[in-house]
């Protein structure tokens, strides 16, 4: 009696292409010359990466008080805690901290939910909140002067405060300058073209410590007598209008995006030009470009720390006066490394978050 | 016929909705608006100028400077106009932004490349070397190379050694300078040849290819050309070049040529900074070459080099080269950032230490952006053309 045939069950794949030895044999050793790139990397890697994390972490200093209880072969993180207050705040008084304090629980009530599951109609009035009543609200509250407040002269300001403050201002004054420059642009009246063009050209074409410096040095020429501006807005005027140009440009990119088909479509159900715009083209062409308009905040946000050079102390400018004292001995690598830590990480989560915002809104309408 | 049939015929709209009408009277408006501004902003300019004493006109481009330049290409002393120091950092920023883009380019190819690769550790390190340095500000990373690492670096007693010929210090680095004698001409005249005859080579052996479909090594001759006939001109006519070395003479190096350390860390820091934007840019333009090419380029039975270079790269090209125009205008404009640190640039030693001696802010800032601009331009032209080069040809 014959016995039907039946198939063994698969051989297991040989020991070398299996768990850590395959994965190791695939990913850094597959060819003599890669092999020889991992070594190299590998020693190069150990080499500089366990003394720095030596310094950074073991052998650093992270309680005590003062200078004298730093080691010399390890970093001394004391120094950025005690300074911390300078660092946020910059020179703004001790006692009326709390005021940017409740500024910037405002700033984050309005923003955190955006990057959450929340309703809609709340993320619609919090950024409605936020573009129109946390910048006065935050006025109020940190440069004082209503309400029984105490006013603080601007050149108190300082620190992350106001990195912060540059950022936030730049990008909400930005955007919609930026959209309108680019619907000029892409207008059919030949003379608003003309002007929008030029305008956005210039700014593009110029560095921003130029317009920083001609904020500071020729504003003040091009001002009737009499007239006098705060340094800081001098700044915020001149972050805004090079902003504003570069937004231009990546909304132009979403609007030229956008099938002749929708602009057609539009007008013959007989919508205004405005209405045309927001209703129809605006709403598709910004979510094309919210890689792109990400890319530009992110930008500006690291373009603040420019105007150390007009003498305002952001983050980098107020760490910076501080490292030239002769008490703590030599800590730039500590100081620079918490501001280049500082930045980092709202860059690197503006990127991280914005690619997630662009798969969510991903329609498959892209052609 | 049919538009006699046709009951109403549109009228005109009234004059406040008719579109062209409108069209008209929002330029005008915009034309005299731009004007009122333009217009006010000149008064002002004047009756503050007026008053504040500041005269006007590009006079002052002829009176005598009276200031140092640490670092200067061109001939330059105190004694000289303050045109001269115009000149001087324009040189200074070129220089810069010129180096910044070639070194840029190198690292960011290399790093893009290396991002795609099949080796695990080199994909990962290219990784966060990106993430890293493309999410710090550039001017913390100018302050660190300068600050830190390079003023970090013991005095020129203690300088660092490399091999006797040259030296790192926190003054600098010092570097041997080479001296041609007579005779060195030759070799000049060695280099300019192979290089010509490269040229004419590639072209040919292109057509022969064209033609026959053979193929002629012209990488391997053309190098060897290009280096064979210098060294041969080199021992023809006896060695002509000399080297002058660094010595340590009092409180500094003698001899050499020195880079000063603003100029080391300026550039470390732009072409860092710079070369991971760039990465990525290479990245996504490799990428975006369809993975059927290179199969077909396969297919064909061409090896692995080869459709790297003739299939890959080229529509890889197409991707790269509008973004990388942006980078290395973004370059040129943050070689200005050298302000901070001194490194004498345009903006410092113009909009910096000669609008603070004259006052004369109008004058000096309009020059300023207008070298940028100028120079926006022409690196925009530039790449412009070797996009129309590169870019799909469709007939």
């Amino acid at each position: 009696m014959a016995t039907p045939h039946q198939s063994l069950p698969d051989l297991p794949p040989p020991a070398t292409q299996r768990g850590l030895l395959g994965w190791l044999r695939e990913n850094l050793f597959s060819t003599w010359y890669n092999s020889i790139l991992t070594v190299v990397i590998g020693y190069w890697l150990v080499t500089t990466l366990v003394p720095l994390i030596d310094w950074a972490f073991f052998s650093a200093v992270f309680t005590g008080e003062g200078p004298q209880s730093c080691a010399p072969e390890g970093a001394c993180w004391i120094f950025v805690y005690e300074r911390l207050g300078f660092f946020l705040y910059g020179f703004y008084p001790e006692e009326l901290r709390w005021r940017p304090d409740i500024a910037f629980l405002l700033f984050a009530i309005t923003v955190v939910p955006q990057f959450f599951p929340t309703p809609a109609v709340i993320k619609k009035w919090l950024a409605i909140f936020g573009l129109t009543g946390l910048p006065v609200a935050g006025y109020i509250l940190i440069a004082g002067g209503h309400f029984g407040l105490e006013p603080v002269a601007t050149s108190r300001w300082g620190g992350l405060m106001l990195t912060l403050i540059l950022a936030y201002v730049g990008i909400i004054a930005a955007m919609p300058i930026g959209t309108a420059l680019a619907l000029g642009r892409r207008s059919e009246m030949p003379i608003i073209r003309g002007i929008c063009v030029v305008f956005i050209e210039f700014w593009r074409a110029v560095p921003l410590i130029t317009i920083l410096f001609m904020a500071s040095v020729m504003l003040p020429l091009f001002l009737p007598e009499g007239v006098t501006f705060d340094k800081l807005l001098r700044a915020l005027v001149g972050i805004t209008l090079f902003q504003s140009a570069y937004m231009a440009e990546v909304v132009r990119g979403g609007l030229q995006a956008i099938p002749k088909g929708q602009y057609e479509a539009a007008e013959a159900l007989g919508l205004g030009y405005w209405r045309r715009m927001r209703l129809i083209i605006l709403p598709q062409a910004l979510k094309i470009v919210i890689p792109g308009i990400a890319n530009t905040v992110i930008s500006l946000f690291k373009d603040t720390t420019l105007v150390l050079i007009i003498g305002l102390f952001d983050i980098l400018g107020a760490v910076k006066s501080t490292l030239s004292d002769p008490a703590w001995g030599n800590v730039m690598a500590e100081g620079y490394l918490f501001v280049a830590f500082c930045f980092w990480v709202f860059c690197f989560g503006m990127s991280r978050y914005s690619h997630r915002l662009e798969k969510k809104l991903e329609t498959g309408h892209k052609e | 016929m049919q538009s006699e049939e046709l009951p109403v015929k549109p009228g005109r709209p009234k004059p406040w909705n008719d579109p062209r009408i409108r069209s008209v009277v929002f330029q005008l408006l915009a034309i005299a608006a731009v004007i009122w501004i333009g217009y006010t902003l000149f008064q002002n300019t004047v009756n503050n100028m007026a008053s504040r004493g500041i005269s006007t006109g590009f006079g002052f481009l002829d009176e005598t400077a009276g200031f140092g330049i640490i670092m200067s290409l061109i001939e330059y002393n105190e004694t000289m106009s303050y045109g001269r120091t115009f000149l001087v950092g324009l040189a200074n920023t070129m220089l810069v932004s010129g180096l910044g883009i070639l070194l840029a380019t190198i690292v960011g190819f290399i790093v893009g490349v290396a991002r795609l690769s099949s080796n695990w550790l080199v994909a990962k390190v290219s990784l966060a070397y990106i993430e890293i340095f493309r999410n710090i500000p550039l001017l913390l990373q100018i302050f660190f190379w300068y600050f830190a690492v390079l003023g970090a670096l013991p005095g020129p007693r203690q300088a660092v050694n490399v091999g006797d010929i040259a030296f790192m210090s926190n003054r600098g680095i010092v570097l041997p300078k080479p001296i041609f004698e007579p005779g060195a001409g030759l070799m000049g005249l060695g280099l300019l040849i192979a290089l010509i005859v490269t040229f004419i080579l590639a072209r040919w052996a292109k057509r022969r290819q064209a033609a026959t479909g053979q193929i002629f090594p012209v990488l391997p001759v053309g190098l060897g050309l290009i280096i064979g006939l210098p060294v041969l001109a080199y021992f023809i006519t006896g060695g002509p070049v000399s080297w002058d070395i660094p010595e340590l003479g009092g409180f500094n190096f003698r001899g050499g040529i020195t880079a000063i350390p603003e100029l080391g860390a300026l550039l470390l820091a732009l072409t860092l900074y710079t070369a991971s934007f760039i990465a990525e840019i290479v990245r996504s333009g490799i990428v975006a070459v369809s993975k059927g090419q290179t199969e077909a380029a396969a297919a064909l039975g061409l090896p692995p080099r080869r459709i790297l270079r003739l299939v890959v790269i080229p529509q890889a090209l197409r991707v790269i080269i509008p973004p990388l125009t942006s980078q290395y205008l973004n370059l040129t404009k943050n070689s200005s950032l050298a302000v901070a640190i001194g490194y004498p640039d345009l903006v410092n030693v113009f909009m910096g230490t000669t609008l603070n001696q004259t006052g004369q802010a109008v004058e000096i800032v309009a020059m300023t952006m207008a070298v940028y601009l100028l120079l926006s331009l022409s690196i925009s032209i530039l790449m412009n053309i070797y996009n129309r080069a590169v870019a799909l040809k469709e007939r």
